[in-house]
């Protein structure tokens, strides 16, 4: 475990230090930005008690809101919102303004009023109070808040990978759901080392600054730290800048999806030899959808069958034809491409353990429904949720389960369904787990899955611009066929092979 | 320099803070050299009005120097001549600076922040000086100590000074003319010898509370 774990690090050792600076960037801008409106905030509040408790409630509910709900309302806002780095920072900088608000009103509150009468009897300003007095006094605590919101912040920030803001939570996404315990682990313990050490660096100033010899020894210290946080906020900037005028290329954040962003991508730069931005790992669809609609990213392989009824809200139709006309229709009004399909054609696939399957001999869903009244279930989020999920199949099929089905992450469940804590799940049809864990596909023998081809979807204005894109996205039509899609499913989430690496044998295969 | 005497909670502190205008007068009118509390520019009456709090209020975040160096930073004189003043104020209140300006408040005894206080209020050389029971929580002997000081102090100073205390023994101590407080009244005003044949109840009750010697 610690052997692999350490060749890991070693074979991505590169990648591993691009990840950690990314993070440390996103807390260090996140957690600068919060405090300066944390502790105006905060000094403002002390001062007017009737409007301190409305901003702590506010600021209390803020916090509340799981990260990766915030991640999801503030996708459609414009300027704050979207996918990417600057989203990620939105969300962190909210999280990180509570703490310090908070530790700054209580720092201010917290001097005796002998002191500050004896500022106010001497003649100075309120502005010369506060800078003279109530902030030197209140600044241990001030950095206790400041303490707080950047150990939040880096564990937050694992779960900005989700909108493709980079960082160590990459890894940790990129191991869910490849069920790989290494990788998740690779992003993890970077990740807690952080934070330890951000928290014993912040502990320390703490310490510095309520240590009675501080007068004029700090400021080195604050000046090192302002110089460090412009540095970080001008190099995130040309960062930003950097990827200005390339093409972005997302994908949702399940293997296969992975896979096809790389390949789009790699294609991208080989045919039309245009610079590529990569904004892999998206959440899931909604995610990818209004991202592609507010040009965040320009590209992503979607489903034909996930298209029309999650994105579009439309009936579920059988016929391939059918829903791709249907589907690139409704693309084209709202100002996007569908292009032709890729080729293979990635159905739910209802699993069950290969041991059951030979048991009990169940060779279609109409005999797991027999099953079914002492099985437990578990299914993806987005399963449950869509009409052409569980809902339809339960009443095409007839399922009668004891207990509710038990929602997990789409990727878990595959190990949920191997390791015998549930008998049946919804999975991709072309997942590579099938084959790794010894799943068996169940034939949908009444045809209730409709058809979910897979074609990239590209901004029109986008292909119109550059007319080699369009070029280079058609070469990959009725390239990759369901068993070249297992067999890189396969490769990545049986046989751990790096995603780039079989994408550029694919690619240099098909040329 | 008059001294304000009378009960806790008679009303001697909110005079004080009517001088340097911490509060305004809901009635009447307070004159400090000649013009209205109202009509001066708060911080810069506060610059000519020194003021030494009842618990000294030293800024806990600074040296011994920094506490007495406040005022004139603020008024923008330069270091060397800051300098040179809190020397020769640390000099005047009994601290040497070579022994004590590098010192922190926490360090100090009671007697030694109370010296500090008084050298922070003298700071700029302001005209009136405010003290509010500056000697309060010390040990008689301390007390007797800082009292001979003061004297002292002021012989060569001939500042205009508001004493508050509850102790008459200490405002016959130091102060020329000494007034009774009650309830917000001003029950008496005198020179120490005449307030004490007064007639008046509540002096007669103040002088009548002080430390008799027991004979043996």
């Amino acid at each position: 475990m610690v052997s692999n774990l350490l060749s890991f690090w070693i074979a991505h050792r590169a990648e591993l230090s691009g990840l950690l600076g990314q993070h440390v960037l996103l807390v260090v801008v996140a957690t600068v930005v919060a405090a300066a409106i944390g502790v105006p905030l905060g000094i403002f509040a002390a001062r007017r008690p009737r409007l301190a408790s409305p901003l702590m409630a506010i600021a209390s509910i803020v916090q509340t809101v799981p990260s990766l709900a915030m991640f999801g309302f503030l996708l459609p806002v414009p300027l704050v919102g979207g996918v990417g780095a600057r989203a990620a920072l939105v969300v962190l900088i909210l999280y990180g303004v509570l703490p310090i608000v908070r530790t700054t009103i209580a720092g201010l509150r917290g001097i005796d009023g002998s002191i500050r009468e004896a500022g106010v009897a001497m003649g100075m300003t309120p502005r010369e109070l506060l800078q003279q007095v109530e902030l030197p006094l209140a600044l241990p605590s001030i950095v206790a808040g400041v303490r707080v919101a950047a150990v939040v912040g880096v564990g937050s920030a694992t779960i900005a990978a989700a909108i493709g803001a980079g960082g160590l939570g990459e890894y940790i996404y990129r191991g869910l759901s490849m069920v790989d315990t290494t990788v998740i682990l690779a992003g993890a313990i970077p990740a807690a080392a952080l934070a330890l050490v951000v928290d014993g660096a912040l502990l320390w100033l703490e310490r510095q600054l309520s240590a009675r010899r501080r007068s004029r020894r700090r400021w080195p210290a604050i000046a090192a730290a302002v110089g460090f946080s412009a540095v970080a906020l001008v190099s995130s900037s040309i960062a930003a800048r950097r990827a200005g005028g390339a093409i972005v290329v997302g994908s949702k954040n399940f293997t296969e999806q992975i896979i096809l962003g790389e390949l789009l991508a790699q294609t991208i730069e080989q045919e039309a030899g245009l610079p590529v931005d990569r904004r892999l790992n998206l959440g899931g669809t909604i995610i990818c959808d209004r991202a592609l609609l507010t040009g965040d990213i320009d590209v992503y392989v979607e489903y034909t069958g996930t298209a029309l009824t999650a994105v579009f809200h439309q009936p579920i139709s059988t016929d391939p034809r059918a829903v791709f006309d249907t589907v690139r229709e409704l693309y084209g009004r709202t100002g996007r491409t569908l292009l032709p399909p890729l080729g293979f054609n990635n159905t739910f696939a209802i699993l069950v353990r290969g041991a059951d399957a030979r048991s009990r001999g169940l060779r279609t869903i109409d005999d797991a429904a027999r099953e079914s009244s002492h099985w437990r279930a578990g299914f993806g989020y987005e399963f449950v949720g869509r009409p052409d999920g569980y809902p339809g199949l339960t009443s095409t099929y007839g399922f009668r389960f004891p207990d509710p089905p038990r929602v997990m992450d789409l990727t878990l469940s595959y190990r949920a369904l191997a390791s015998g804590q549930v008998d049946m799940i919804a999975g991709d049809a072309t997942a590579g787990l099938i084959k790794g864990l010894d799943l068996v596909q169940l034939e949908d023998n009444r045809r209730y899955f409709p058809p979910y081809d897979a074609a990239a979807v590209a901004r029109a204005e986008t292909l119109l611009r550059y007319p080699r894109l369009r070029t280079a996205l058609e070469r990959l039509s009725g390239g990759i066929s369901a068993a070249d899609m297992r067999a890189m499913n396969y490769a990545v989430d049986v046989e751990h092979r790096d995603v780039t690496e079989i994408a550029r044998d694919f690619v240099g295969r098909k040329r | 320099m008059l001294g304000l005497v009378g009960r806790s909670g008679a009303g001697k502190t909110t005079l004080l803070k009517l001088v340097n205008r911490l509060l305004l007068p809901a009635a009447g009118s307070v004159l400090v050299e000649g013009r209205d509390t109202r009509e001066w520019e708060p911080i810069a009456l506060r610059r000519r009005v020194g003021y030494v709090l009842q618990d000294v209020g030293l800024f806990p975040h600074m040296t011994i120097a920094d506490n007495v160096a406040v005022v004139p930073r603020l008024a923008g004189w330069p270091a060397d001549r800051t300098a040179s003043r809190v020397a020769e104020l640390l000099d005047l209140v009994g601290l040497p600076p070579r022994q004590f300006a590098t010192r922190w408040p926490d360090e100090l005894s009671g007697g030694q922040r109370q010296r500090v206080g008084v050298a922070r209020a003298l700071a700029v050389d302001p005209p009136v000086l405010l003290m509010d029971e500056p000697f309060g929580a010390l040990d008689p002997l301390t007390r007797a100590e800082l009292h001979a000081e003061f004297r002292r102090i002021q012989e060569r100073l001939r500042k205009t000074v508001m004493i508050v205390s509850h102790d008459m023994g200490e405002a016959f101590a130091l102060a020329d003319r000494v007034g009774v407080i009650d309830e917000g009244r001003l029950v008496a005003c005198d020179r120490p010898h005449a307030l004490a044949r007064s007639d008046e109840p509540l002096v007669r009750q103040l002088l009548d509370a002080l430390p008799v010697v027991p004979r043996a």
